[in-house]
C-alpha cells in the first residue's frame, strides 16, 4: 500500500486511490489552506495558496527534496512522496500569498456576511501577517448587485479563484461567469444580459471561499457565527441531497449543501434550497382541530388524539373494510411503520394506499450543453419527482400488506361510499390533491388528516392534526436510489403543532418517547427490505440493498 | 493570534512569614483603621439629588448612537456589540444601504435596547469597530413602564443629540486603531501622506 509523509507522519492511502497532495495532507490532519482547489472542479493551481514542498524518498532511504515550492492541489502524491507543509520556506510562501490576496481586499469584514466562514479570515489568523505594508490606497472596484436573480457580487471581496467561473463551466454547464481584464483589474463578470439564473446558481455563494458572492435571499438576514446547524436531507425532489439546516432562535435562515458522496455530491439545487419558506407560513395549521357541527373548533391534543384513536378503533370493529389510510411520501419510515403498525393491529383488512406522488417535467440533468440539452455524464440531477421519502413508505407498505394501493382506487372507493374512515396523511407544500380529487371524499364520514398546511382535503376533515414540516421532525428518508438518511429536528413545531413521529406515536399509545434513532433498529429488524437501517445511520445515510 | 506557550507566566502563592502566620500585624493594623475612623469624624454622605454626583469621566450610563459627518447613524449593524453584550439586551435587524448611501453597505433598519436588561458593562462600546455606540455619563435613568425603558434607534440617536457637546461626554474614538491595515504607528511618515482615494466608497476599508 502506498505510504506518504506528511511532516514526519506517515499515512497509507489506497493503490488505486488518485490524490493531491491536500488530499493526502487530510488523511494526517494536516490542513493545506487552499482557495481556488475543490474536490468537484478541475485544477487550475491559480491561487497560490497550496504550495508546499515536495519531495521523493528514494529505496535507499534518502529524501530528494523539490528545490522550490510547488502548488499542493497540483502535484499528486504517490508511494515514497514527502509534503513539508511547516517548513520556514513553505510558512514564508503562504504569508506572502495572503500578504498578496490582502493588498486590495477592504476591511469590511463587520458588514461582510461571509465573516465567521471566510477562509481569507480564517488562513489570515492562521498563517498570514497580521499588518498590512501598503501605503498606497486600495484599489476598490464597484459592487456588481445584480448578477443573478438570487446572487450579488461584492467584487472588491473576490480573490480571483474562479471557484465560480468553474462551477458554471463544469457543473451546470450554462457558462454564464467569467474573467473580465486581466493583472490587477481582474473582475469576476456576466456576459451583459445573461445573468446567473440557472437551477444550481446558488451553489456558487456556497464554493465562494471570501465574501464576494452574496446569497440575496440571506444577505444581512443574521450573523453566522449566531447559527446552530443540524444535519437533515432537502425533501423537495427523491434526489435526496445532504444538507445542513441552518437556524437560530427557532427560525430557519438558510439551506446549505452538506457534501455526500452517496447522495448528490457537494451541491444542491435553488428549488430546494429557496424551497422551504412554508415552514414559517402564517397558514400552516398550528393546533389540533375537530368539526362540531358545522363548524370547526381547536382542541386540546388529547381530544383530538383520543377521538382519532377511538374513531378508527370503532370503525376497524364494525366493517374493517371501510377503514382506509393513505401515506404520504412526505413521511419518514418511521412514521409510515407507526401508522401502517396501529392500523393494521386494529384489523388487518385497513388498506394503507400511498399517497400523491408530485410528478412535475422530467429528470433535470447537469451540466448542460450551450443548447441547454443534457451532456453525456450528469454531475448533478434534480429528479421530477417532489417527494423525498416514496422508496422508503413503499418499502414499508410492501411489508404490511405484500401490495402498493393506488390513491386512485381509494378515492374512486370513497366517491361510491365504500369508504367510511380515511386517516389522510398530507406533507406536500404545495397542498397534495387537488380540489376536484378532494371532492370524491365528500362520503367519508370520518375524515382524519394530518397535514402541515391547509389543503383541500383538510378542508374537508373532521380531524385536523396538525403536524411538523422536514425540520421540526426525526426521521429517515429514502431516496430514488434507496440510499437511507437520517433527518434531525432542527426546530420546534410553530404553537400547538407537534413532529409526525410523536402524534402517531401517542395514537399508537406506545411506551416513553419517539426517538427515530432507537426505534430505527427496531424497524430494521422486522422489516428485511430495510435491514440496512440497523445502528447508527452515519452523516452520508446506508445504501439500501 | 491564540495564546502562546512562551507568552504565559506562571507565578507561585509568597510564602507567609512568621508574624503573618500569626495575623497579629494584620488584625492591629484593622484596629488602627477603625480608631482612625472613630477619632477623625468627617461626612463622607452626598446630598443628593440636591448635590449633583461628581462621577468619573469612564462613569458608563445610558447609551447613544453616534451620528456620521452627515448626520446619519455611523452604526454599520455589524452585530459586534449584540454578539459582545452578556445580557442578550440588543437586537439589531440589518438592511442593505447601498440602494442610498452609496459609500455604505448595510444599516441598522432597527436597532433595539433594553435598558432594563443591560448591566452596563461597557462591552458593546468595546467591540463596535466604527464607534457608533457609546455610553453616556447620564445616570438618572426612569420610565414608567417597560415600553419606556426599550430605547429604540430614534431615541439612541436623540441621546446623542442631547449629549454630543457635553463635555464629559465625548466621541471616545478609536479610529486609526481598527485593525492591522489602519494601524499607521510603525510605518514611515511618509505614508500618512498618501490621499485617500477620491468618489464615495474611499471610507469602506
Amino acid at each position: 500500500m502506498p505510504t506518504v509523509t506528511v511532516n514526519g507522519k506517515e499515512v497509507s492511502i489506497g493503490d488505486s486511490e488518485r490524490l493531491n497532495c491536500i488530499q493526502a495532507a487530510k488523511r494526517a490532519d494536516i490542513e493545506i489552506p487552499h482557495y481556488c482547489w475543490h474536490p468537484a472542479l478541475t485544477v487550475v493551481a491559480s491561487c497560490r495558496m497550496c504550495l508546499v514542498e515536495v519531495g521523493d524518498k528514494k529505496p535507499d532511504g534518502t529524501v530528494a527534496m523539490v528545490p522550490r515550492v510547488v502548488p499542493g492541489c497540483q502535484t499528486p502524491v504517490k508511494d515514497g512522496t514527502v509534503i513539508v507543509t511547516n517548513s520556514a520556506k513553505v510558512k514564508q510562501a503562504q504569508a506572502a500569498t495572503l500578504e498578496y490576496l490582502l493588498l486590495n481586499h477592504p476591511l469590511d469584514c463587520p458588514t461582510c456576511d461571509q465573516a465567521g466562514e471566510c477562509f481569507l479570515q480564517d488562513y489570515t489568523y492562521k498563517f498570514g501577517h497580521m499588518q498590512s505594508r501598503l501605503m498606497e490606497p486600495k484599489e476598490l472596484k464597484p459592487d456588481k448587485d445584480y448578477i443573478g436573480d438570487q446572487i450579488t457580487l461584492f467584487t472588491d471581496r473576490c480573490v480571483m479563484c474562479t471557484r465560480c467561473v468553474r462551477f458554471t463551466r463544469e457543473i451546470s454547464g450554462t457558462g454564464e461567469l467569467q474573467v473580465i481584464n486581466r493583472g490587477d483589474r481582474e473582475e469576476i463578470d456576466i456576459f451583459p444580459g445573461l445573468p446567473v439564473n440557472n437551477k444550481l446558481a446558488g451553489n456558487v455563494v456556497d464554493i465562494c471561499p471570501v465574501g464576494a458572492l452574496c446569497s440575496k435571499d440571506f444577505l444581512y438576514k443574521q450573523r453566522v457565527w449566531w447559527l446552530k446547524s443540524a444535519d437533515s436531507v432537502c425533501p423537495d425532489c427523491s434526489a435526496g441531497c445532504s444538507i445542513k439546516v441552518d437556524q437560530n432562535n427557532e427560525t430557519v435562515f438558510r439551506l446549505k449543501p452538506r457534501s455526500n458522496p452517496q447522495a448528490q455530491g457537494d451541491f444542491m439545487c435553488d428549488d430546494g434550497r429557496f424551497g422551504w419558506k412554508y415552514i414559517h407560513s402564517e397558514e400552516r395549521l398550528k393546533r389540533p382541530e375537530m368539526s362540531q357541527g358545522d363548524r370547526r373548533v381547536a382542541v386540546d391534543w388529547d381530544t383530538a388524539l383520543t377521538a382519532t384513536r377511538n374513531a378508527l378503533k370503532d370503525a376497524a370493529t364494525k366493517n374493517s373494510k371501510a377503514v382506509a389510510a393513505v401515506l404520504s411520501p412526505w413521511m419518514t419510515v418511521e412514521e409510515a411503520y407507526l401508522l401502517a403498525k396501529h392500523l393494521k393491529s386494529l384489523s388487518p383488512d385497513v388498506r394503507l394506499a400511498l399517497g400523491p406522488v408530485r410528478i412535475e417535467g422530467q429528470d433535470d440533468h447537469y451540466p448542460k450543453d450551450v443548447r441547454g440539452n443534457a451532456t453525456d455524464k450528469p454531475k448533478f440531477t434534480i429528479r421530477a419527482e417532489k417527494c423525498p421519502n416514496r422508496r422508503g413508505v413503499e418499502a414499508v407498505l410492501q411489508h404490511f400488506q405484500g401490495s402498493i394501493i393506488n390513491i386512485g382506487d381509494i378515492l374512486s372507493d370513497a366517491a361510491e361510499g365504500r369508504i367510511d374512515t380515511l386517516y389522510f396523511v398530507g406533507g406536500d407544500p404545495r397542498g397534495g390533491l387537488e380540489d376536484s380529487h378532494a371532492a370524491a371524499l365528500a362520503k367519508v364520514k370520518m375524515l382524519i388528516v394530518q397535514d402541515i398546511l391547509p389543503s383541500p382535503v383538510s378542508a374537508r376533515a373532521h380531524i385536523v392534526l396538525a403536524g411538523g414540516s422536514f425540520a421540526e421532525r426525526e426521521g429517515t428518508f429514502v431516496n430514488q436510489a434507496g440510499l437511507a438518511q437520517a433527518i434531525k429536528r432542527s426546530i420546534r413545531s410553530p404553537e400547538e403543532a407537534r413532529p409526525d413521529g410523536r402524534i402517531l406515536w401517542d395514537l399508537s399509545v406506545r411506551k416513553g418517547l419517539f426517538n427515530a434513532g432507537v426505534f430505527r433498529n427496531e424497524i430494521a429488524h422486522e422489516i428485511p427490505a430495510l435491514a440496512g437501517l440497523s445502528g447508527e445511520l452515519h452523516g452520508s445515510g446506508a445504501l439500501l440493498k | 493570534m491564540p495564546i502562546q506557550e512562551k507568552d504565559v507566566v506562571w507565578i507561585e502563592e509568597p510564602e507567609l512569614s512568621f508574624w503573618e502566620q500569626t495575623f497579629l500585624p494584620a488584625v492591629a493594623g484593622g484596629l488602627k483603621v477603625a480608631i482612625k475612623h472613630t477619632i477623625e469624624q468627617h461626612s463622607v454622605t452626598e446630598q443628593y439629588p440636591e448635590q449633583k454626583p461628581d462621577l468619573p469621566l469612564n462613569y458608563r450610563g445610558v447609551h447613544r448612537l453616534n451620528r456620521d459627518e452627515q448626520g446619519r447613524v455611523r452604526c454599520v449593524a455589524c452585530m459586534m456589540c449584540a454578539t459582545a453584550c452578556p445580557a442578550h439586551c440588543i437586537s439589531i435587524v440589518a438592511e442593505d444601504a447601498s440602494a442610498d448611501w452609496p459609500d455604505r453597505d448595510k444599516r441598522p433598519q432597527s436597532f433595539v435596547l433594553d435598558e432594563l436588561r443591560c448591566i452596563f458593562c461597557g462591552m458593546c462600546e468595546e467591540a463596535c469597530p466604527c464607534d457608533a455606540i457609546e455610553l453616556t455619563s447620564i445616570y438618572n435613568l426612569t420610565g414608567q413602564n417597560r415600553e419606556q425603558m426599550t430605547f429604540d434607534k430614534d431615541k439612541l440617536l436623540s441621546i446623542y443629540d442631547q449629549t454630543k457637546d457635553n463635555p464629559r461626554d465625548p466621541i471616545r474614538t478609536h479610529r486609526g486603531r481598527l485593525g492591522c491595515a489602519s494601524e499607521l504607528e510603525r510605518q514611515p511618515i511618509s505614508a500618512t501622506s498618501a490621499k485617500p482615494p477620491e468618489g464615495p466608497r474611499a471610507k469602506k476599508s
